[in-house]
């Protein structure tokens, strides 16, 4: 495996650390690969984007939480479901739009949620997630509790309005809420050169008086120690705090999207170079914390737990007919 | 194990496509995320990468196949020390059932604009376009383009704004070749940022430019609404006639294909709600072209409603060199004595299915397309149903004040003594739009329902 910035041989965390995010992200990107796939079968239709390429992000920041706090993002959400604790079955099942799927078959790809896990969607409308996370943190400063909910939105997204709307309550109300904007250079077609007066999203907080920060977004452990961060600033009652992850995608916008938008080789630059798993896989390896047998052992478990989640999701029957009348109105 | 490589699905309303070129032959190596193939779907030609590593031991699909089914085996590829024979025993394996889950509406033959024919009482209607017009076959994207095309060269205050509608060719590939024709300066990709530069285009209509805003579909339009109704719709009247707002927005409006709640709404009557706003909803390409321009030119902001699911579906557009269509003008799409069935845009669809269906069985229904809802042509809707004396409305939108409620309370009130049954309204649910397949079906309007209110209005 080409590198440039591999691992130095002592990796600051132990095995078990780094065997846990290796599993993590890997099950995110083999998760995401089998939905491509089942995409093309025409066994999941409409609007899939994928996550791969981004996994450390939500693998870093999902451990850093505790019990308790709430997550938000947008339409581009099966990774973050699968790393806060959601049952892959039951994402994939909804992705099929199956009764077994978490809004039994109803939303499907870009519309989940779990009020077990914390996870409020899953969310269509570019933006509209940012708000919605400063209200879930308003919930916790009203409860009194010591909670943090984590709004994740886009490049694109951040030059929502109402993005600014908020971050100025949030500011004034010191509301315990992260902004995690997932910079993965692109919005749809739009190059993040092209949409952003100012190339640092992590400023845009400044005249609210928000710190934010930048972080590698590709070293889960770099975004481990950002998260901690954030956190601890939230959670002593400091207000809401910024993170721009700095990632990117692999695959087009949506399935639909043939990416012209940019170059094969810059695609294949950052699979080679910065790719997350390959990242820690050779820091356990450079480390010799883990032989290639443990790791070959633990992608065959993955695999296991993805193609287990894709039967589940063929083998869920249709959701009843009369479920098209039920949860209009509580 | 030998595995059969199916044509992909890329695109939420893809059902076959052309095979226009391997990348690799038969005996190469493959890793996965390699690019086989490129495949032309009905948008765009997409890159199709390998999921499995393995040998390619047989390509099934030549390059330059046309019309290829989703999931038809196209090549076959080889495992781990897997021969040539693997290849021909895979190869001539049955394709898994084909599960396309959703169903678009199927294509249906062209339809040429057709005058309405000598039937027992005609109404009286003027054709569009002079006798002798000859017609080309264009497909909605098209005629579309060529709209603001021709409008764009015609006045240089025309400018075209919104999400990737320069670089990208817009995202359903309507604005295609508009950039390098008229420059970024008058084809111009905004930021993510629906409320902002819909403010900005209003602001830039009120200074006497005229912009077209695309909204990459007008679910999005939502995030923009208070620009559209508060600032353009009223701003005429609060200003006692000075300041007008010349400017058009646009975009796909309703269902596509299984993209849920959040992308698929019918806003038509929720527009055609608002005094000040015009409001556009075509069926034909003929018409969105004729009534694009239309558009452009008018004095007030105009909403035009397009959809998706017609993108790609081709009609016969006349070959005139300024054809423009007037607002307010219905069109009988289908003249008959029977039954009145009055829609609009794809709600058309399923209003000249189910006069098809009716037809065999002897009921001759007149369609009337409504193609504008405000102002609303409801002239034409009384005198078909002072002929027919029973009316269906059709259309994909929710039922509660429904395009169909205002159209039968203007019947009522117009033509009571004519009715001989209560007028039918065929909508869309009264539910959010659910993503599983089979919900989906059931969440739109069908034929069948048009067919069987057809069918109890003239008591069948
Ligand atoms: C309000 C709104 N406008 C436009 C869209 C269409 N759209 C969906 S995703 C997207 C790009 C968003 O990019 P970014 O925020 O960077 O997120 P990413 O997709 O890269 O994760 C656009 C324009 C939408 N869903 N909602
Ligand atoms: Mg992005």
């Amino acid at each position: 495996m080409a590198t440039t910035r591999r691992a130095s041989a002592k990796p600051n965390a132990s095995k078990e650390e780094l065997l846990a995010y290796y599993r993590d992200m890997l099950l995110i990107r083999r998760f995401e690969e089998k939905a491509g796939q089942l995409y093309g079968m025409g066994l999941i239709g409409g609007f899939c984007h994928l996550y791969i390429g981004q996994e450390a992000v939500v693998v870093g920041l999902e451990a850093a939480t505790k019990e308790g706090d709430q997550r938000v993002t947008s339409y581009r959400d099966h990774g973050h479901m699968l790393a806060c604790g959601m049952d892959p079955k039951g994402v994939m099942a909804e992705l099929t739009g199956r009764e077994g799927g978490y809004s039994r078959g109803k939303g499907g790809s870009m519309h989940m949620f779990s009020s077990e896990k914390k996870f409020y969607g899953g969310h269509g409308i570019v933006g509209a997630q940012v708000p919605i996370g400063a209200g879930l943190a308003f919930a916790n400063w009203y409860r009194g509790n010591d909670n943090v909910s984590f709004a994740y939105f886009g490049d694109g997204a951040a030059n929502q309005g109402q993005v600014y709307e908020t971050f100025n309550i949030a500011s004034l109300w010191k509301l315990p809420c992260v902004f995690v904007i997932e910079n993965n250079q692109y919005a749809m077609g739009t190059s993040m050169k092209r949409a952003s007066s100012t190339p640092a999203l992590f400023t845009r907080g400044e005249a609210f008086g928000i710190p934010g920060e930048a972080v590698d977004g590709m070293d889960v452990l770099a975004v481990k120690a950002a998260a901690e961060k954030a956190i601890g600033h939230c959670r002593a009652g400091e207000g809401p705090y910024i993170l721009e992850m700095n990632t990117y995608r692999y695959r087009g916008h949506s399935m639909s999207d043939p990416a012209k938008y940019r170059t094969r080789e810059e695609v294949q630059k950052m699979r080679e170079e910065r790719d997350p798993i390959d990242h820690v896989r050779d820091m356990l390896v450079a480390g010799e914390l883990a032989t290639e047998d443990e790791l070959k052992a633990v992608d065959r478990d993955i695999k296991a737990v993805v193609n287990e989640a894709a039967q589940f999701a063929q083998d869920s029957p249709e959701p009843a007919e009369a479920e098209l009348w039920t949860d209009v109105y509580a | 194990m030998a595995t059969q490589i199916l044509m992909p699905a890329l695109s939420p309303t893809m059902e076959e496509g052309t095979l226009s070129k391997w990348l690799v032959k038969e005996g190469d190596t493959v890793t996965s995320g390699q690019i086989l193939a490129e495949i032309e779907t009905d948008k765009a030609t997409m890159e199709f990468e390998a999921v499995d590593e393995g040998t390619v031991g047989k390509i099934l699909v030549p390059e330059g196949s046309e019309g290829i089914k989703v999931n038809t085996p196209i090549a076959v590829l080889l495992g781990e020390g897997e021969d040539a024979s693997a290849a021909e025993s895979a190869a001539a394996a049955p394709a898994p059932a084909a599960e396309k889950a959703e169903e678009a509406p199927k294509p249906e033959a062209p339809i040429a604009a057709q005058p309405a024919a000598a039937v027992a009482e005609p109404v009286a209607q003027e054709p569009d376009v002079p006798e002798g017009t000859t017609f080309k076959t264009q497909t909605m994207r098209e005629a579309l383009r060529d709209a603001m095309a021709e409008e764009m060269r015609r006045d240089g205050d025309v400018f075209l704004m919104g999400e990737e509608v320069g670089e990208y060719q817009g995202a359903y590939k309507i604005s295609q070749g508009l950039l390098d024709e008229f420059g970024p300066k008058r084809v111009i990709d905004t930021p993510i940022t629906e409320h902002g530069f819909t403010g900005i285009a209003v602001g830039a209509a009120f200074a006497g430019l005229r912009p077209i805003v695309e909204f990459m579909t007008f679910n999005f339009a939502l995030q923009a609404i208070d620009h559209i109704i508060n600032s353009a719709a009223k701003t005429l009247y609060m200003s006692g006639g000075q300041m007008g707002c010349p400017i058009v927005f646009r975009g796909p409006n309703g269902a596509a294909a299984r993209v849920a709640a959040q992308h698929s709404h019918d806003f038509a009557a929720l527009y055609a709600n608002i005094p000040g706003l015009r409001v556009v909803m075509p069926y034909t390409a003929a018409d969105a072209k004729g009534l694009l321009k239309s558009a452009i030119r008018d004095a007030n902001p105009v909403i035009f409603l397009e959809n998706e699911i017609l993108y790609g579906r081709s009609f016969e557009v006349p070959e005139l060199d300024d054809f423009t269509i007037p607002f307010g003008k219905a069109k009988i799409a289908r003249p008959g004595k029977d039954v009145t069935i009055v829609s609009f845009g794809i709600g058309m669809n399923y209003a000249l299915q189910a006069a098809e269906e009716l037809a065999k069985e002897g009921v001759e229904a007149e369609v009337i397309d409504l193609r504008t809802l405000r102002p609303m042509d409801t002239a034409t809707v009384i005198a078909s149903v002072r002929k027919t004396n029973r009316c269906v409305t059709v259309e994909e939108g929710f039922p509660q004040g429904s395009i169909g409620n205002y159209v039968s309370a203007t019947i009522m009130q117009e033509a009571f003594d004519y009715l001989d049954a209560p007028v039918i309204n065929c909508a869309g649910k009264d539910v959010p739009m659910p993503y599983a397949a089979n919900l989906e079906k059931l969440a739109l309007v069908t034929t069948a329902e048009v067919i069987a209110a057809v069918k109890s209005v003239t008591y069948r």
